[in-house]
């Protein structure tokens, strides 16, 4: 009886996890596939859609780090000039 | 007294060995969901796609050259004027070319179909059905189709002259084959 207990949890447990593999295999719970980004394509999405606010941060950027233009994608270390 | 069948280790373990097994099931058919159209098979039928917006163009026989594209991808902006270009360079010559949008707004396709006003078909693939069964790996895709139906290259991006280039070549090759 209790090896048929077992064996059922261990059943249970397994379906459980194919489960969830599958769905996250297929489903795509962890990845946006190309054509489902508009949102994110959005501009509200931006990091930097708020110049007054980019100022700000890079402002407390520069101060913290002592580092102007070394924030963001482009013109970081990356030693081209 | 001898234990039962039921109370065995054995059972314990076949019953783990068909769970295993269902898992490597399940594994296979998530694999088999995210397979997308590679190069040498065959392109998903346009007919049969429900795409709207206009009528689907006839490429029996013909080369054909499908773009998927997003309102919302300035990349996919960026390819339309080289498109067009070599849509007027070889209409002539027997390529189709068309543009499939995958917005989910019909508005956003429909302003920005007025607004680019492309000189190429270009067709809404509303319930993503066409874009889900291709599985593009970017925004833009471009696949090359040949005249047997197959799909023989596949430009994930748009990366201005060098991509143009490369498509005028590939088609130049296309069209140079012995139907």
């Amino acid at each position: 009886m209790r090896s048929r207990i077992l064996a059922l949890l261990l059943l249970a447990a397994a379906a459980f996890l194919a489960g969830g593999c599958a769905t996250a295999g297929t489903a795509g719970t962890a990845r946006v596939q190309p054509w489902e980004r508009a949102s994110l394509a959005d501009y509200t999405m931006r990091s930097d859609r708020d110049p007054l606010f980019t100022a700000l941060a890079e402002h407390t950027f520069f101060s913290r780090e002592s580092a102007s233009g070394g924030r963001g994608v482009g013109g970081s270390g990356c030693g081209c000039n | 007294m001898p234990p039962t069948t039921s109370s065995s280790p054995f059972r314990v373990v076949r019953v783990f060995r068909g769970a295993l097994l269902s898992v490597l099931f399940l594994f296979s058919l998530s694999a088999i969901a995210r397979a997308e159209i590679k190069i040498g098979d065959v392109f998903p039928s346009l007919a049969t796609a429900g795409l709207t917006g206009g009528a689907v163009p006839a490429t029996e026989g013909k080369i054909l050259v499908v773009d998927f594209w997003a309102s919302w991808c300035a990349p996919c902006k960026a390819a339309f004027p080289s498109l067009g270009k070599i849509h007027a360079d070889y209409a002539a010559r027997g390529v189709v070319l068309l543009g499939v949008s995958v917005d989910e707004k019909p508005a956003a396709y429909a302003d920005f179909v007025k607004k680019m006003a492309p000189p190429f078909p270009t067709l809404h693939d509303a319930a993503q059905k066409l874009v889900r069964t291709v599985k593009v790996p970017a925004m833009p895709t471009t696949y090359l189709v040949g005249r047997d139906g197959k799909v023989r290259s596949i430009h994930a991006g748009f990366q201005g002259d060098k991509t143009d280039k490369l498509l005028r070549t590939e088609l130049d090759a296309l069209l140079a084959e012995k139907l």
